[in-house]
């Protein structure tokens, strides 16, 4: 769907490079279709593009165009009107929140994740302290079989990092990692192919991958089970908003999507996507 | 009479183009530094030199940002592919070139012409579901600088092998001539005739391979671990400067984002003064025919 929207202003762009310039007057009549744009996270943009496909299937004259790029471009791109609508996956700093409405879109939980063959089958939270600290690092030390322990830290600005270290009560510095990850695809195939590894990750995305057949196990948070009913239930310790974020008084279209986006319409969507709708 | 009018046209055409692509150019390294001065003045030039170590933070006074341990990180994995794609390389070109029969030469210089068309985040995943397990079964974590070198030799000797391809066909004919006229074996003709011949002209592919290997950002990012430290073995994880745009830019404001635009103005610099170096050689080759 991004791709599609990419693509078609680079032909055109590569088109009017090689008739070198000149005006382009032989312009598609798209009077009547309007399109929007939303660019942000990409543990967001997975949900909005299935929200999107549904939507343009009822309105046709409308066209959705969802790109990723992370939560800080989704704040950035909404503020200055690049995007109709921004998409985050943490919630807004005071000092960005001034010129822009939230709007909860659905909530995840993150989790601590190991490899499917992994004994262990639950870390207290001094553990998992120890363990991002450096002090534990053999798995016999917490009641597994021995071996190294391959501790994952995400990329320094990712949502799950301030809710993680908020959570630990540690600053991102403590953080002794033998490996970093970016994206969530990274983070779990590294956990994957590797017995000794421990990385926290989107609740919804490990169990999209868990269900594929990837050899990973979420391990439960102080007694709670990390999935999809804990999150929803309120339950599970470290949840976060997906939030939609529109510049005050969004025209028509605009209003009507996020209407849409924000109603019990959406929510099969929501839940296939292993994520969970929010309180309304 | 049409034929001068044709010409101008392309002329003005072809002009135009070579415009657009130089100022595309400008433009981007005219954009790396108004983006990064924020960074330059909050922070300083002399802090990414001389703090404790990368935490970088939306606010300049709060965060760390020393960007020395992914300078080494990228020199290491560039210089390890290099030393690993340069003789590799050299040596597939004087295989296709002076050893193998004509069909065989044709086929495999096919196949290397494929191996550079693969993109680089294939090599990337391929490294980390095949070769990173591989590398943890000898030395945990197994992201590391090897696996980085590995797979950025791999994605290099293509470039390596069909520019000093190049360069060996356009040692003149009348050197070879003039060598097998004094009954010289075909290796004492490729040691001491075709290879000083070709030297200038293989230096070059080793550097613009060098220059590509700089600026490889998936299959690095993938591989590599990217902790931020100098590493003390072939076994630890590195990042590279490119690995460090990619992880952070999609999250960073402020100053971070800014640190990261400085970033990518040292990553040009090294690019640039990689290309100008071939270039200077590259010339020398010209003037020396």
């Amino acid at each position: 769907m991004a791709a599609r929207g990419r693509i078609l202003p680079a032909l055109v762009l590569a088109a009017s490079l090689v008739a070198c310039g000149g005006p382009d007057s032989a312009q598609a009549p798209e009077t009547e279709v309007r399109k929007i744009v939303l660019t942000g996270s990409s543990t967001v943009a997975p949900l909005l593009s299935e929200i999107a496909k549904r939507y343009e299937a009822r309105r046709p004259a409308v066209r959705i165009d969802v790109q990723t790029g992370g939560s800080s471009r989704g704040i950035a791109d909404s503020r200055s009107g690049v995007a109709d609508l921004g998409m985050s996956s943490r919630p807004l700093e005071p000092d960005e929140a001034a010129d822009l409405e939230e709007h909860a879109v659905a909530v995840d939980g993150v989790g601590f994740v190991v490899h499917a063959s992994n004994e262990v089958a639950a870390l207290d939270d001094s553990q998992l302290l120890g363990i991002y600290r450096g002090e534990i690092d053999d798995w016999s030390e917490v009641g597994g079989e021995p071996g190294p322990i391959t501790v994952i830290h995400r990329a320094d600005g990712r949502s799950e990092v301030d809710l993680v270290t908020e959570y630990l009560g540690i600053e991102p510095r403590e953080i002794r990692a033998d490996l970093i990850s970016g994206e969530n695809q990274h983070a779990l195939k590294s956990v994957a192919g590797d017995p000794g590894a421990i990385v926290y990750v989107s609740v919804g995305a490990a169990e999209r991958e868990a269900a594929t057949g990837a050899p990973i196990r979420l391990l439960p948070l102080r007694g709670v089970p990390a999935n999809a009913e804990e999150v929803a239930a309120g339950r599970f310790p470290l949840a976060r908003p997906l939030v939609l974020l529109a510049r005050p008084g969004p025209d028509d279209t605009v209003a009507a999507f996020l209407d849409f986006a924000l109603s019990s319409e959406v929510d099969d969507l929501i839940t296939s996507l292993a994520y969970v709708p929010p309180a309304r | 009479m049409s034929r001068p009018l044709a010409d101008r046209w392309l002329t003005g055409i072809l002009g135009a183009g070579a415009v657009l692509a130089g100022l595309v150019v400008l433009l981007i390294v005219a954009f790396l530094t108004i983006e990064s001065i924020p960074a330059l003045r909050e922070i300083g030039p002399g802090r990414f030199i001389t703090d404790v170590s990368w935490h970088p933070d939306r606010d300049a006074t709060r965060g760390t940002f020393l960007l020395l341990p992914m300078v080494a990180g990228t020199g290491a994995l560039a210089l390890g592919a290099l030393l690993l794609a340069a003789p590799a390389g050299v040596v597939s070109a004087v295989f296709c070139r002076f050893y193998a029969p004509a069909p065989v030469a044709r086929a495999y210089r096919r196949l290397v012409e494929l191996l550079a068309g693969i993109p680089s985040v294939v090599y990337g995943f391929w490294g980390l579901v095949t070769l990173v397990p591989l590398l943890r079964s000898i030395e945990p974590p197994g992201q590391s600088l090897l696996a980085g070198i590995l797979v950025l030799a791999l994605m290099i000797l293509p470039t390596v092998a069909l520019l000093a391809d190049s360069a060996l066909r356009s040692v003149p004919r009348s050197l070879l001539d003039a060598a097998a006229a004094l009954g010289m074996e075909r290796w004492a003709m490729v040691r001491g005739v075709v290879l000083p011949a070709a030297a200038q002209g293989i230096t070059t592919g080793v550097l613009l391979a060098a220059a590509r290997a700089v600026g490889e950002t998936m299959a690095v990012l993938m591989v590599c671990g990217n902790v931020v430290q100098v590493p003390s073995s072939l076994f630890e994880p590195v990042r590279s400067l490119t690995a460090n745009i990619a992880l952070e830019m999609a999250y960073a404001t402020l100053d971070h984002r800014s640190a990261l635009f400085v970033t990518g103005l040292v990553l040009m610099a090294a690019v640039a003064s990689l290309t100008l170096v071939a270039a200077r050689i590259g010339g020398g080759e010209l003037r020396h025919e």
